[in-house]
This record gives C-alpha cells, sequence and structure tokens, in this order.
C-alpha cells in the first residue's frame, strides 16, 4: 500500500530545464508545488567544484553524470522485423541524471530553429508541391509559428544566458551575424566569445567562398551576467570540460546556473530526489490526472502524491515512456496510422570533415561546448529540396571543444589502431587537426517509433520501452549533399589531409557510437487530438491538468541543437498556465 | 617545463612518490596468470620503444586491474538482465551476459589456449612479433571465442588506452608522460588568454587533479 503524501497544487516529474522554469513561474503564482527528480541533489560546488570535475574517465568515459541504466533504459531495434535488444551500457545518445538533467552536461548550443522549419509541411507543400514528400514520411506543421514563440525565445535566452551577435534584428539583417536567422526583438544577452584559431580558418574560407560566417550561439557566458532571475555568471575561461561535465565555474549555461538557486528561496515550493515515478495516475473517468506514484528510493516504498496538476519535465525518452505505461493517450501504431502516443520519433542526421595541417598549433584542449563559427548557408530555409531531392538541411560549425585525448584523437585513416604506429600517429597528430561539423534536420517517419517491449522489465517490473529506429534514405541524401558542398571548402583551407564522416546511403542505426542526446518527438504537439499526443501549449489531449515539455513535443526534429525550442516552448506554455489555465482549469484548445 | 615568466608554483612542488615495482604490485582483482597477460598484451598494444612512453612505463596494468576491480567491471551502471543474445549484430552493443571482469576472466585462458595451440606457447611466453601477430588475430575474430566474449578485444584496447591517458589519481598515466608526450596540459582547464593566441603551441606542461606537476 503505497504512503500519501499531503496534496499540492502542482506536482513536477523531473527538476532539468524545463521542470525548474515551470517550478520558477508557477511558484511566482504562489502555487504549492512539489518536484519529483529520479537522481540525486547537485550543486555546482561541491559537486562540479575544481579540480575534481577537470576527470576525463570519470566523466567523459565512465558517464558518471547520466542516467544509469541499471536503473532505466530502452530496448532498440531497427525495423519491426527484428526483435528489440536492450541498450545495456551507454552509446549512442546519454540521457542526464539527478537535478539539472541533461542542462548540466550539455555542450551550450542555444539555436532558434528557422520560422520555415515550425511550418516545414506548408513550407514544403507551397514551394514544391505535396508531391516531393516521401512515402511514409510523417512531414508536419507546428502548431505554434516561430512569431507566436519569439517572446519566449526572447525570454528563454534571456534566463539562460546566451552569447552572440544577432544577424536579423527586427528584420534588419545584421553583417557578422545569422542572415538565415528568424527575426529577433532584441539582440543576445552578451556579445560573442573569442573566436579560436580553427573558427578563424574556417570563417576566412567560408567568407572566400561567398558564404556567411557567424558566432554559434552559445549558452556560455562570455561576460559577467545577472539574469532576470537575479543569478549571476562568470565568463568562460575555455577550460574544454563542457560537454558530459558540469561546469566549475558557473559559466556554462545550467538550471544550477541560471535558475535553481533563485527558486530554492521560494517556500511554496520544495523538491524531493532519489524519487522516480512510476505512473501518472488519471481519474475514474480517464480525463484528468489525479496526481503520481513515485518510488522513494531512501524509504524504498511506493508513495502517492496528489496534486491538481501534473508536469512531465523529464527526459523525453522517460515523459514518452512514462505516457505509454499511465494511458496518456493511445499508442501509436505504425502499420494503421492509429493512436499518437510514440509518433514522430526523430534524431539528428550529422556528419563532418577532419583536416590536418602538420605544422599548425589548434591546441584543442583551449575551447567550451559552443566554440566557434557557424554557417547557415545549407540550412533548412536555403535548400531547394525540389532540385536537390531531400527534405532538411544543416548548419555547419568548425570550433575546439572536447580536446581530451581519450575521446579526441583524431588520426589519419590507416593508422594502425595500436602498437608502434599508434604511438608515432599520436604524438605527431595530438593538437595538429580541426574539424567541420555538419549537424542536420531528421524528419519524422512512420518506422521510426516508440512503444512498450513486450519481453524486458525495469526493477519495478514495468516493461521497457522500445525504440525502432533506423536511418532513412531522404536524411542521408541530405547528409551526402552536404559533404559534396563541404569538400571543395575543406579543400580550399589546403590540408595537408582530409578525410570525411558523413553516414553513406544504406547506413544502419549502431548503437555503440555516440552520436547525439538529441532524441525528439513521441509526445508530438498537434492542432487537433487526431495527430498528436499534446496541444500547442503542451497540454495533453487526454487529460487536461497534465502537461508533456520537452523534445517530445518536437513534430520533426529540427536541423539545431533542440535546448532553444524546448525552453521557448517551456516559457509559451508556463505562460498559457498563469495567464489561461489557473482561472479556469480546462482544455486550451 | 618552463617556468620563468609569469606562473609562481606553489611553494613545495609536489612530486608522486615512486611507484610499487609493477612486479611487486598487489592486485585488486586479477590472478597472477591474467596479471601476466595484461602485462605482456599491453605492452604490445602501446610498446616502449620508439617516441613516446609505453603501457609498461605508464602502468597500465595497474588501471586496468583497478578498474576491473571496481564499478566499471562489475558493470555497476549497465542493464544487465536477460534474456541475453549474444550472438547479435554488433551494432546492437554490448549483449553478453558477462560484465568486463567476467569477460577478461574467461577470455584470458581462452585467448592463451589459441596461443599455446597455435604457437606453442601462451600469450605472455611468445616473441613480439609472435604476440603482434596473436593480437591481430584477437582482434580480426580469428581466435574461435565464443561470441560472449567477442568484445574481449575491443574493451583490452580501449582500457588500455584509458589507462595511458586517464589523470593518473586511476593509477596508470604514471607520471602524467602520455601528456608531456602529446602536449595536453591535463587538469589546467584555465585557458582565458588562449582562444585568440593562434597557431602558437601552448607552452605549459600538465597538471594532475592531485596537484602532481610535470
Amino acid at each position: 500500500m503505497a504512503r500519501q503524501e499531503q496534496k499540492k497544487d502542482v506536482v513536477i516529474v523531473g527538476l532539468g530545464w524545463t521542470g525548474s522554469i515551470a517550478g520558477i513561474e508557477l511558484a511566482q503564482e504562489g502555487l504549492e508545488i512539489v518536484a519529483l527528480e529520479r537522481g540525486h541533489d547537485q550543486n555546482t560546488v561541491p559537486d562540479f567544484q575544481y579540480p575534481q570535475q577537470i576527470d576525463e574517465l570519470k566523466y567523459g568515459v565512465r558517464l558518471k553524470m547520466m542516467q544509469k541504466l541499471s536503473q532505466q533504459t530502452l530496448t532498440v531495434r531497427r525495423s519491426g522485423d527484428e526483435t528489440a535488444l536492450p541498450y545495456r551500457s551507454l552509446g549512442s545518445f546519454l540521457p542526464g541524471n539527478g537535478v539539472g538533467g541533461a542542462g548540466t552536461h550539455w555542450n551550450g548550443l542555444n539555436w532558434r530553429p528557422q520560422p520555415a522549419e515550425l511550418k516545414l509541411r506548408s513550407h514544403v507543400v507551397e514551394n514544391w508541391g505535396e508531391g516531393i514528400i516521401p512515402e511514409g514520411m510523417n512531414l508536419g506543421d507546428y502548431p505554434v509559428s516561430y512569431d507566436d514563440l519569439e517572446p519566449f525565445f526572447t525570454q528563454f535566452e534571456k534566463v539562460a544566458g546566451i552569447s552572440g551577435y544577432a544577424g536579423n534584428l527586427n528584420g534588419e539583417i545584421r553583417e557578422g551575424g545569422n542572415p538565415f536567422e528568424g527575426w529577433r526583438s532584441e539582440d543576445y544577452p552578451m556579445p560573442p566569445l573569442p573566436t579560436t584559431y580553427d573558427s578563424s580558418k574556417f570563417q576566412a574560407a567560408a567568407k572566400a567562398m561567398g558564404y556567411h560566417p557567424f558566432p554559434a550561439p552559445a549558452g556560455i557566458a562570455s561576460t559577467a551576467y545577472v539574469n532576470p532571475y537575479g543569478m549571476q555568471m562568470g565568463p568562460c575561461n575555455f577550460c574544454g570540460f563542457c560537454e558530459r561535465f558540469g561546469c566549475y565555474q558557473y559559466s556554462k549555461s545550467s538550471p544550477q546556473t541560471t535558475i535553481l538557486d533563485a527558486l530554492k528561496r521560494y517556500p511554496n515550493f520544495s523538491y524531493r530526489t532519489q524519487s522516480e515515478v512510476l505512473r501518472v495516475e488519471l481519474a475514474a473517468d480517464g480525463k484528468t490526472a489525479t496526481g503520481v506514484t513515485y518510488w522513494d528510493d531512501a524509504a524504498q516504498e511506493e508513495v502517492f502524491q496528489p496534486a491538481d496538476m501534473v508536469i512531465l519535465s523529464s527526459y523525453q525518452l522517460n515523459n514518452v515512456h512514462l505516457m505509454l505505461l499511465s494511458g496518456l493517450g493511445e499508442a501509436y501504431n505504425p502499420l494503421t496510422g492509429e493512436g499518437t502516443l510514440g509518433k514522430n520519433y526523430a534524431y539528428q542526421m550529422n556528419g563532418g570533415i577532419t583536416m590536418f595541417f602538420r605544422e599548425e598549433e589548434f591546441n584543442p584542449f583551449v575551447g567550451h561546448g559552443a566554440n566557434g563559427m557557424v554557417i547557415d548557408d545549407f540550412s533548412i530555409s536555403q535548400n531547394d529540396f525540389g532540385a536537390e531531392g531531400f527534405i532538411g538541411g544543416s548548419y555547419w560549425r568548425s570550433g575546439t571543444f572536447n580536446g581530451q585525448p581519450i575521446r579526441n584523437m583524431p588520426l589519419p585513416a590507416g593508422t594502425p589502431a595500436w602498437g608502434a604506429g599508434w604511438k608515432q600517429a599520436i604524438g605527431e597528430n595530438y593538437g595538429h587537426a580541426m574539424s567541420i561539423g555538419s549537424h542536420g534536420s531528421h524528419m519524422a517517419y512512420a518506422n521510426n517509433h516508440l512503444d512498450l517491449d513486450p519481453t524486458y522489465t525495469d526493477r519495478h517490473g514495468r516493461p521497457l520501452m522500445r525504440m525502432t529506429f533506423n536511418w532513412q534514405d531522404n536524411d542521408l541524401r541530405m547528409n551526402q549533399f552536404m559533404k559534396s558542398k563541404m569538400e571543395p571548402l575543406a579543400a580550399s583551407m589546403n590540408p595537408d589531409l582530409m578525410q570525411a564522416g558523413f553516414k553513406n546511403i544504406g547506413a544502419q542505426y549502431d548503437v555503440r557510437p555516440y552520436q547525439t542526446t538529441h532524441n525528439t518527438g513521441g509526445h508530438i504537439m498537434s492542432e487537433n487530438a487526431r495527430e498528436g499526443v499534446v496541444n500547442r501549449y503542451s497540454q495533453t489531449w487526454k487529460a487536461h491538468n497534465v502537461f508533456a515539455m520537452g523534445a517530445g513535443n518536437f513534430v520533426q526534429n529540427t536541423q539545431y541543437n533542440p535546448t532553444g525550442l524546448v525552453g521557448a516552448l517551456a516559457y509559451h506554455t508556463v505562460n498559457a498556465i498563469r495567464t489561461q489555465y489557473l482561472s479556469n482549469p480546462r482544455p486550451l484548445v | 617545463m618552463s617556468h620563468s615568466r609569469g606562473w609562481p608554483l606553489p611553494r613545495k612542488r609536489r612530486k608522486a612518490p615512486p611507484p610499487v615495482p609493477l612486479e611487486d604490485y598487489d592486485r585488486a582483482y586479477l590472478n597472477a596468470d591474467e596479471w601476466a597477460f595484461v602485462m605482456a598484451a599491453t605492452a604490445r598494444l602501446i610498446p616502449s620503444d620508439g617516441d613516446g612512453p609505453g603501457a609498461i612505463e605508464t602502468r597500465v596494468p595497474v588501471f586496468i586491474d583497478l578498474q576491473l576491480a571496481g564499478d566499471y567491471g562489475a558493470a555497476g551502471d549497465w542493464y544487465m538482465e536477460g534474456p541475453h543474445d549474444p550472438s547479435a549484430e554488433p551494432a546492437r552493443g554490448w549483449q553478453s551476459p558477462l560484465n568486463p571482469a567476467e569477460v577478461y576472466r574467461q577470455a584470458i585462458p581462452a585467448f592463451d589456449a589459441w596461443c599455446e595451440e597455435t604457437h606453442g606457447e601462451i600469450f605472455a611466453k611468445l616473441s613480439p612479433e609472435q604476440q603482434d601477430a596473436s593480437l591481430t588475430s584477437l582482434q580480426k575474430g580469428d581466435v574461435g571465442l565464443p561470441s560472449e566474449l567477442r568484445d574481449f578485444f575491443t574493451i583490452l584496447l580501449a582500457n588500455t588506452k584509458e589507462g595511458y591517458f586517464a589523470d593518473p589519481i586511476y593509477g596508470g598515466n604514471h607520471g602524467m608522460q602520455s601528456w608531456v608526450y602529446i602536449g595536453f596540459p591535463g587538469a589546467r582547464a584555465a585557458y582565458r588568454a588562449w582562444p585568440e593566441r593562434h597557431n602558437v603551441k601552448y607552452p605549459l606542461g600538465p597538471v594532475s587533479i592531485s596537484g602532481e606537476r610535470a
């Protein structure tokens, strides 16, 4: 029999970016709020402090900031014909763990999607006609537009402390910024960070080819900064330990550096760690939730937490899993197209070129996760899908990050993996290579989806979630297009040697190498209950007092890192809760 | 290391105490036969001759022993529930029912038996040339290991490089020799002036988490 806690106005499931945003914005309304966090508590001091954090083995390789798969994982198969097998050890993607979630260990690349990406189906149909949409692609429009979200992008960027240079300020295109971005009502809160050697070489080469380089939008402080909640950040020192690490010096944007200490001052807010939510409980009529049941790891017992509102703000994969287990929608069936929960799981299509310059010094350990110069000349709004034969786009970036030697040791192709030849090569090549990355869109397909596994269970006896996912030709063609455009640019820089890494047509998904932790979709937004799981305010169609935040809302993935859109959708949602829902709880659409 | 301008040294320059010789090392996980194998194999994976230190001078075998004795060896963070399909395609990831420590324990005698049958001696007693040829066969999957031991070479090589490059607190990278060799400054992690010093080699040697300098 579950222990029962005192009823709250709001229960928040997962205390990462979106849970922290919901927490502080709703705490300002005077609501009684509790956040439940599966993992441990953690803060800059003592958990991320120098020098203990500067440990590549512990955090970069053994991944001690990440979700423990022994506690929670999923199964993976590449098609409906395969038997799904568990994701037993971390590889392809790295969900976070503990307070702050993935917002503590990210790289800090904070993008706004292009306006065309949020209305992509319309963009395609209006320009090329429905005929170019491949069979099996679930191409959709978001039920919100760029203009709807613009104030919320701005709000999130002020809170998160983003550094950059606006390329489109209220419609005015500014030299040195991104001419292909959506309009910004204000410039970035902080100016761009300095440019490392590799980025400056890339910038010069891109300019010479007529492209439009600009500094990457960085959730990394370039100056001293105080955000709207009174949280203070200090300028980054390019320590090089961003991705997979907590920031030791209050420079990387995270729930810890930008929200949590301000949130903890509200007496009407509390949070409990080691508290893993097992399911959302629905009322007898199934139209509202009554609260959540969670596992209290310290007490080793189940607890029922009643609440008037439930905010699902855990990682995308966990949100979808919880919703499947709780009946918060009907599971998607790719054969019939019925159901919506688990639909449109998408990922990211990336590639890149490494260049060796034997006589040049790149100091790859000097950097940060969002370092570098970028071009958007091959982004979604710039590509002629009809002529090129794919739907999608990418941004290209060059800038040192993660220059730690266990994980980052680019060597010329053909170098032995061990022995005297390998040892010679690491001495000759470390510090003398740079790369350009292509970070590309990933569309949604009937074949790529999430449901419950029939065989494997977790420690609570719940079925694991099952991912059905493989690369699709459309995105692979996009990737090959990027290769064909990037090679001439790289060659123009006259490296001693260059080598490309882009997936070929026919590539099969491999769960072993790290690819990206940009898992999206599964509880997508939609105009109506037939097509998705939540409405434009992230409110579930099934139960009006349940809101599901995060990248699970993405109709298909954009070409950019997801956090900027995740943050804007979170502020858009809490604004609707504050201005429309609290006074009259009901379905908002 | 040059420290003539601008970077003050701490009052007492810390130096690591001389380590226990590898032959007297008190093993945490590996038995004597396994230790002999790991010593011999890592000495070929990162040999001592040529430029730069080898696995033996950097004490990689100590690192591997300690890792196998700990959370990594036990796959403490991994999902290890059955059913298992160890013969699944490699792209499906780790599907062995065995954890890394168990893989070492079962694979080393199996590989030694293959070496004995093929070359007449267990791995540790072969010539360096025979050892390299045997490791190449192991790498190619040509020594007949059962599928649950299939990833042995992959983890042996990965663990060897980890031990070579990780911070010395884990028992390998003794004296930060690998960092000195490639020019990685270790745990310095403060480069405020450096982003805009283009094409200039960073001049300082490494520091470690425990405060060693080299």
